[in-house]
């Protein structure tokens, strides 16, 4: 800046309002170009019209059917049990979608979650109080992550590598720790609080705090800078770091995020069954992948919402349960859920081709009263003047 | 080796009479939809000569030699080898009729052994049908005996340096009977010690009666090691002239020699305070002691050949590499090194050179391109404000003149010229002091190009500091105040608006320095 006192002196905030409208509007002459959408959908309209949407009204629609199908369907206990069986899943597939936006994969989730029960197992029976032993847990499950974050993230290895590779460290470790015990006394109040009910809804107690972590992970992705951050290096990480986006640092913090809550999901898990054993949760973390997925998010980085893999995580959740309520074979119910995950990742495909053919068509209609471009004049860079 | 036999014997015969090219083109065309990659392409190689082709980046010179490699086809002219005319399909057409290219940084199998990699598909065989390594061998060693070079059969090819590696390619060549040897840019990655030995190697096969066509940026070894000079300019041909009877001066002109015209838009901005002060600057390898200033209102262009290290340095400054030595400083306080976030945060903007993998996130909306670098500032608390977001993204695409129907397509959707548009408001948006432009027309058509010049014009106007990359002569003529002048990773030249001519520039950029004064 030449000149002091010049009147965009950077250190003020500036907000963008007041930005635009303090800009020289005198040269911007609007009048060549293709009228720009004037506003884009908001919030609400975004989430109902859009692609993740479809998933809400396939599970919406699913329950229907099975309310009014399967009698035993519609009541507080189904809800109960259904929600209580989806937690593990639901907690973990929060911060999965954001490793998954960026490109990467975490493995190693319910590995993880079996060394925080092995672990809370062996602390409690070594006589340590109940919060201590719950604070240690959630830690190991911080420093499991951030060791998985720090040979992705900094050493830079391929993260599919490096979590199988921990998927097994970690599933092994537990066994180490707590052998082929299992430690079941935790007190009754606890594991009764893990069970219990919000009044007569049939909504599990815990769903409070299940809630309060997908609202963390929706807004995070959603409504942070960091979170767009994440959908740019998902398609494109040398574009990202070209906008300042610290590509390394996201994934790390992403890792210790998978870390942190498939801790929080091995305490849940050995609290609800009562019982902390090495092999908890073992094989959650493709059912966790499955439903992020069929959530509508690309296993290549770059799309996916958090509301859509809510609906996924609850959709596979439904639809297992109540093949269960009609006592169809578990065979046929991971039949079902492998084909549903297969339609999940061809149907974005044709929902883009048919977006495509959609924008063809538009531009072929507005197309021809544009100007060229040559003919247009580009003088009014809309750089504020400098006084 | 036949080949060179039959080569030599052809030589004793052509005493008598102007000898027979081995290679002629003439009148050659390629285009690329609406753009014309060679216009009016002429080469003829005699044998034993070593031809030279220059030019400028874009003169025409890559697509000439993929046309003779058989990569390319060609739209319209004449092409014989031997005297006989030819269309090749494939580049084993274009091997069959003996010519081989050597391209910069050859790409040998590294786990194979040099003899192997020579006779790869072809190995000689002995008894029962079976490879016989100890003929393959003899024959690798009789190849390099050949060109006059010593390098061991045996060895696997991981590790040997490029020059090694160029050598057994041109040994391969002769192994399968090309008499006519492109060598695309072979010294740009060797030492002086191994150029002298390519240079060697060249010579031997000249008096075995080989064409040769040596493709170089440098003057100095184009003059010391060619019989004859081909100038392209612009995707034609120029003239070609006999070594001995032309200077490099000459060249030169003819190589740049177009009107500058009043075609871009320039306005000499009242020069203000330095913006950015580059000390010093150096990285193992790529570029070293560069030192220069920008300041307000300047535009100052980074001149040179594609590689001398100018994207080098601009990524250094913006933090997306780290440097070993020296400082950036910026407006006066020293910038932290490798840092984007440091760089955009004390307000720099960089307008990449590969615009669909760096300057744009493809897959994204164009509003959320547009709004990317904003992302902090739409935010209060750490959350962002969507409307604001939208309407920063609406109004920057307006003030650009992005043409798209929505907001919310890819910017992938997009045509060239608006996506580098996109990149541009992008940057804008986040009202920089100091703007990097690195190729910032490559690739565009002509309308939007001058666009892209007359705001970079006012932007230097409105008190903008612009360091510009360009590889294109009359747009660094047309619209810088300053030119520094890049060769292999040193500044060669630093040039006011006055000094600065197409043979000047040329000069430094081929660092020619003593005759740049």
């Amino acid at each position: 800046m030449s000149e002091p006192g010049s009147s965009t002196t950077r250190s003020s905030p500036v907000t963008p309002a007041d930005k635009i409208s303090s800009l020289d509007t005198r040269l911007i002459d609007t009048t060549k170009t293709l009228p720009t959408e004037p506003k884009g959908r908001t919030g609400a309209a975004r989430i109902l019209l859009g692609r993740d949407a479809i998933m809400i009204y396939l599970l919406l629609a699913f329950v229907l059917y099975a309310s009014i199908a399967i009698p035993r369907f519609a009541s507080p206990v189904t809800v109960g049990f259904l929600l209580l069986d989806v937690i593990p899943v639901l907690l973990i597939a929060m911060p999965m979608t954001l490793v998954i936006i960026t490109g990467e994969i975490d493995l190693s989730v319910a590995s993880i979650a079996g060394l925080t029960s092995a672990l809370m197992g062996v602390l409690w029976e070594s006589g340590l109080d109940i919060g201590v032993v719950l604070a240690i847990s959630l830690f190991a499950g911080v420093v499991a992550g951030a060791f998985n974050g720090f040979l992705i993230a900094v050493a830079g290895l391929p993260s599919l590598a490096v979590t199988i590779g921990t998927l097994a460290l970690y599933r092994g470790l537990a066994l180490v720790v707590i052998g082929d015990n299992a430690v079941a006394n935790f007190p009754p109040g606890l594991t009764a609080f893990f069970t219990s009910k919000i009044g007569a809804t049939g909504i599990p107690t815990v769903m409070i705090g299940v809630v309060v972590v997908a609202l963390f992970f929706g807004v995070l992705l959603h409504l942070t800078p960091f979170g767009r951050g994440l959908y740019a290096i998902g398609f494109s990480k040398e574009a990202a770091t070209f906008v300042g986006i610290r590509v390394s640092r996201a994934k790390f913090w992403l890792y210790v995020g998978t870390g942190s809550v498939s801790a929080l999901a091995g305490i849940y898990w050995t609290l609800r069954y009562s019982s902390a054993r090495s092999d908890n949760a073992s094989g959650l973390e493709l059912t966790v992948i499955a439903a992020v997925l069929l959530g509508g998010v690309s296993i290549f980085g770059g799309t996916g919402s958090i509301p859509g893999v809510i609906a996924g995580v609850l959709l596979i959740g439904t639809i297992n349960f109540s093949l269960r309520l009609e006592r169809i074979s578990d065979v046929v119910l991971i039949m079902v859920t492998g084909s549903l995950l297969i339609a999940s990742v061809v149907a974005p495909s044709v929902f883009e081709a048919l977006q495509r053919w959609r924008h063809g068509r538009r531009m072929h209609k507005t197309l021809p009263q544009v100007p060229a471009s040559g003919a247009t004049s580009a003088t009014a860079p809309g750089v504020q003047e400098r006084k | 080796m036949e080949a060179l036999d039959a080569m030599q014997t052809e030589s004793l015969h052509a005493g008598d009479g102007p000898p027979r090219p081995r290679l002629a083109l003439s009148g050659a065309v390629k285009a690329f939809g609406p753009v014309v990659a060679l216009a009016d392409g002429n080469i003829d190689i005699l044998p034993g000569e070593i031809h030279a082709l220059v030019g400028e980046n874009g003169a025409g010179k890559s697509t000439l030699v993929k046309i003779l490699a058989g990569l390319y086809r060609l739209d319209a002219g004449e092409f014989h080898v031997g005297g006989q005319s030819v269309s090749f399909r494939s580049v084993a057409d274009s091997k069959a009729a003996g010519i081989s290219v050597i391209y910069q940084e050859p790409t040998l199998f590294p786990d194979l052994t040099v003899a192997e990699n020579i006779f790869i598909g072809r190995q000689p065989k002995g008894r029962l049908g079976l490879i016989s390594r100890a003929a393959m061998r003899q024959a690798a060693r009789d190849l390099f005996d050949q060109l006059g070079v010593r390098i061991d059969p045996n060895r696997v090819a991981e590790g040997l340096s490029i020059a090694d590696q160029q050598i057994i390619e041109i040994a391969k060549a002769i192994s399968q009977g090309a008499t006519v040897l492109v060598m695309d840019e072979p010294t740009a990655a060797l030492s002086g010690v191994e150029v002298e030995r390519l240079f060697q190697v060249a010579r031997n096969l000249r008096a075995q009666s080989a064409g040769i066509l040596f493709i170089s940026h440098r003057f100095d070894e184009v003059f010391a090691l060619c019989d004859r000079i081909t100038v392209m300019r612009d995707g034609r041909y120029i003239a070609t002239h006999v070594t001995s009877t032309v200077t490099v001066d000459a060249i030169v002109h003819e190589m740049v020699g177009r009107d500058v015209g009043a075609l871009f838009p320039k306005v000499v901005a009242p020069v203000g305070d330095t913006v950015l002060s580059v000390k010093g600057l150096g990285r193992a390898g790529v570029f070293a002691d560069v030192t220069f200033d920008v300041r307000a209102g300047e535009v100052v262009a980074l001149a040179g050949l594609v590689g001398a290290g100018r994207t080098e340095v601009a990524r250094a400054v913006f933090g997306i590499d780290p440097y070993d030595r020296g400082t950036v400083e910026f407006a006066g306080t020293r910038l932290r090194p490798h840092s984007p976030k440091a760089a955009i945060d004390a307000g720099m903007g960089f307008v990449p050179e590969d615009r669909r993998k760096q300057g744009l996130v493809m897959n994204l909306s164009v509003g959320r391109n547009t709004a990317l670098t904003l992302r902090d500032r739409v935010a209060r608390f750490g959350i962002i404000n969507g409307r604001a977001e939208r309407a920063a993204a609406v109004e920057w695409s307006r003030r650009l003149q992005v043409k798209t129907t929505s907001q919310e397509y890819a910017v992938s959707t997009l045509s060239g010229g608006n996506q580098q548009k996109v990149v541009l408001a992008k940057w804008l948006a986040t009202d920089p002091k100091f703007l990097i432009v690195d190729e910032p027309t490559r690739g565009i058509d002509v309308g939007t190009k001058s666009e892209v010049h007359r705001l970079i014009s006012d932007l230097a106007n409105r008190g903008i500091a612009i360091l510009m990359i360009s590889s294109e002569l009359p747009e660094v003529l047309g619209m810088a105040d300053r030119v520094i002048v890049m060769h292999e990773g040193r500044i060669t030249a630093e040039l006011s608006r006055a000094e600065a001519t197409p043979e000047s520039i040329m000069h430094a950029a081929t660092a020619s320095l003593e005759r740049a004064q």
